[in-house]
């Protein structure tokens, strides 16, 4: 018995806990320099400090999962997406150490505020022309990217990028809704309100625009009678949109981010069915980048124990910072 | 000339990998460190050690944040420029680096919040406890990318399928043969690298005389830890040595230059290998010493270069002159603390200015010995990726071309040299503020009420 699918959940669990985990405070780093006061963007930092560098550490360990399970993919897609990879990572870096580094430097301050919100949102911008890159498929020769480095960057994957750039904005917004209160509160509805709509309107775009220049996603999504079986997907998408604005109107701190989450994993699910069973699309299945199964099962036996510990842990760590931004905790 | 997309990216590699180990060669022993800190002031209540804990961790948290993301560029490296490597070793390879990542780097992450930001909300346990969990996340990490480290360069538990690796025993692969002495020897370089930068610290305090009591502890703390530290770190490298004569030859015989097999070797204090004339010039060398420090027999055979095809020899003057530097710096740590503890005996250990100065001047051994030996291991294992078995030209990804490489290598060249030195610039000031302003609660645990303070997160 093939253990492909299990390992095809843990790998699509990892890379959806990073989206929204990274996706939220590096969302909070593209709204940074929106804020209208020293003492806001303090806080907009000081509610992501104690826990930025959990939420990046998922990125290597989806990564790694990539490597471990589906080695081929791992080989075909990053060659692939060289540029991006190499933009976000050089972005990550400056993001990061912003954190340390703005508030112990009050000569530079300026700099590392930008480094933080400009790495957020160019790091955000990679992600999703890699995002493009991997749905759209690459030129594959045997086992190996044969085309150019340059290849990824297209009209749409820029696009995609924007679009993310705005996914990520609402789900920090909805972080700094339930994390700050006050005037900074106020603001962070505007802020979710203007990024929900951009995310809305750009996901729309995506769905129009795929089917247009692929025909085979067109064929799948609209043929009789998958567009019964999936039609669901849209329908709870718009429905999750609803409840969001309401949640937002009604001023509730907690709803605004879960349902946000939701949005992000019915988009994730349309990605997930419109792939599903490539892992290179067009050239490899999930089955065939398989690794091998005595390495599947020796990471997965103790993947499978470990995530639980893991979950237990994080959950602790986020429980000890729980409610608003406290003044006197965090960077000070 | 064209540009070599294989040089580019293993100087793209060898960049990225120099600047990261430095930091975890810092923030190994320094959260141990901590933890040994936090630990005593637990269980002693005395306040010193919690000023000089919370001192260093303000400068841990530059360094971890910095490692942080330093090496999250690691594993992309990989898939970017070393496909064919990732695709052929990938069975073997990922699940050591994916333990990593789920028991080390989440362990971390989930403890260091707690651990810098913590102190006023959790129990004092729970705080040391983080501090624990910390250090304990930081060894596993080394570990598991140790043993990957070592599998590449002493690979066992293996079979070979359609040209890949295909794993048979689990235990050989990560107990392979080099990784307990390059798992020792690297943790303890680690340790030792700290010890050499509190002892610079603590005499930079005492000389100050703001915080010499503060200074004063760091001193005699770690100088009875490098004690121990420092000749381990001799014998290691020495148990080392041997499994590489073993395993890895003519890694060894580039280590000495030593062309022609042979018993009764001398060895080379000093030369200029030739690798062209197959010989080595301007040579200084004490006979019979080679054989009696490598095999341990005055008769012992050590291997030459010339045993192995050309195209099989790593670069000798690099490996050569590294392990030279390290072997140097490593004397020299003995030296300076067995000068300490002499001084120490004579009761003129805080007293001696010349010695605290050295000290100062020392901070960074360490770091260099560390990367001496690195540059030597990893130079002195070419031309293979996995040893003998996978070849670094045959290792790079195919797609990429030399300018690809060049626009990358100058990417991060950039970047790490503006965040390099700004995150050594703000650990001095935080080194420089001293631990003068940190204030001892009389109380830890979160308040019973919540606060309800504004967000204004005073800076």
């Amino acid at each position: 018995m093939s253990i492909v699918p299990v390992w095809t959940l843990i790998l699509g669990a990892a890379v959806f806990f990073y989206v929204v985990l990274d996706g939220f405070d590096l969302g909070i780093g593209i709204l940074y320099n929106f804020a209208k006061s020293r003492a806001d963007r303090q806080a907009m930092m000081n509610s992501i400090a104690p826990i930025w560098d959990g939420n990046e550490t998922w990125l290597v360990l989806g990564g790694l999962g990539l490597l471990a399970a589906f080695p081929l993919a791992f080989a075909i897609i990053l060659p692939a997406v060289y540029f991006p990879i190499l933009v976000m990572l050089l972005a990550l870096v400056f993001r990061g150490v912003a954190f340390e580094f703005q508030f112990r430097d009050a000569e530079h301050r300026h700099f590392w505020d930008h480094a933080f919100s400009i790495g957020s949102a160019v790091a955000t911008f990679a992600q999703g022309i890699v995002l493009r890159a991997f749905i759209q498929g690459f030129d594959v020769e045997a086992r190996q990217f044969v085309g150019g480095s340059f290849d990824c960057f297209t009209p749409f994957s820029l696009f995609t990028g924007f679009a993310l750039m705005c996914g990520y904005a609402l789900l920090g917004a909805c972080w700094l809704i339930l994390k700050t209160e006050g005037a900074l509160g106020e603001e962070a509805r505007r802020w979710a309100r203007r990024a929900f709509l951009a995310t809305f309107a750009s996901v729309g775009v995506v769905s129009l625009w795929t089917p247009l220049i692929d025909a085979d996603i067109a064929a799948r999504w609209f043929s009789f009678p998958n567009i019964l079986y999936l039609s669901p997907v849209p329908i709870a998408t718009a429905l999750t949109g609803f409840l969001w604005w309401r949640a937002v109107a009604k001023k509730q701190d907690l709803a605004p981010f879960l349902y946000a989450i939701l949005l992000f994993s019915l988009a994730f699910l349309g990605i997930a069915i419109r792939l599903f069973p490539m892992i290179v699309p067009h050239h490899f299945s999930l089955e065939q980048a398989a690794s091998d199964p005595s390495t599947q099962v020796f990471l997965g036996l103790g993947t499978l124990f470990l995530l639980p510990v893991i979950f237990v842990y994080t959950g602790w760590s986020y429980w000890v910072f729980r409610g608003k931004v406290r003044g006197d905790i965090g960077y000070h | 000339m064209a540009l070599d997309p294989i040089i580019l990216s293993r100087l793209q590699f060898a960049w990225v990998i120099t600047w990261h180990i430095l930091l975890p060669a810092f923030t190994v022993g320094i959260a141990s460190y901590i933890a040994l800190l936090e630990g005593l002031y637990f269980f002693t209540g005395k306040d010193v050690y919690f000023r000089i804990s919370s001192f260093w961790i303000r400068i841990f948290a530059i360094a971890f944040g910095m490692g942080v993301v330093t090496g999250v560029v690691m594993p992309f490296q990989f898939g970017t420029n070393w496909s064919r490597f990732s695709d052929i070793t990938a069975n073997i390879v990922s699940p050591l680096l994916a333990y990593e990542g789920l028991t080390a780097f989440t362990l971390e992450a989930g403890f260091l919040g707690v651990l810098l930001f913590g102190r006023k909300l959790v129990p004092q346990w729970a705080h040391f406890c983080s501090a624990l969990l910390v250090a304990f996340g930081t060894l596993l990490s080394s570990f598991w990318i140790l043993s990957t480290n070592s599998w590449m360069q002493t690979p066992a538990g293996y079979r070979m399928v359609d040209g890949r690796f295909v794993p048979v025993d689990w235990m050989a692969i990560i107990f392979n043969p080099s990784f307990p002495y390059r798992l020792a020897h690297t943790v303890d370089a680690f340790y030792v690298t700290t010890g050499f930068v509190v002892l610079a610290v603590g005499a930079w305090l005492i000389r100050k005389k703001t915080f010499a009591a503060e200074g004063r502890v760091m001193l005699t703390t770690t100088l009875t830890l490098l004690a121990v530290l420092v000749p381990l770190q001799i014998l290691l490298g020495d148990m080392h040595g041997l499994n590489t004569l073993e395993y890895q030859p003519a890694k060894l015989a580039a280590i000495e230059a030593h062309w022609n097999s042979e018993a009764r070797a001398p060895l080379a204090l000093f030369a200029i290998p030739d690798e062209k004339a197959e010989t080595n010039h301007a040579v200084l060398e004490v006979p019979l010493l080679g054989s009696l420090i490598l095999t341990h027999d005055v008769n012992g055979v050590v291997p030459g270069l010339k045993d192995f095809p050309a195209s099989d020899r790593p670069p000798v003057a690099v490996p050569f002159f590294a392990f030279r530097i390290m072997v140097g710096l490593g004397l020299l740590m003995l030296a300076l603390v067995v000068l300490g503890w002499a001084l120490h005996f004579a009761g003129r250990l805080f007293t001696s200015d010349w010695f605290l100065k050295a000290l100062m001047w020392c901070g960074p051994i360490g770091f260099l010995a560390v990367l001496a030996g690195w540059t030597t291991t990893e130079v002195g294992r070419q031309p293979w990726t996995v040893y003998g078995l996978l070849r670094t030209s045959d290792s790079v990804t195919p797609s990429l071309t030399g300018g690809d490489v060049l626009i990358s290598l100058l990417g991060y060249g950039v970047v790490y040299l503006v965040v390099y030195p700004v995150g050594v610039w703000f650990m001095a000031r935080a080194i420089q503020r001293g631990p003068g302003d940190i204030v001892v609660p009389v109380g830890g645990g979160r308040p019973a009420a919540p606060v309800k303070a504004p967000p204004t997160g005073a800076a």
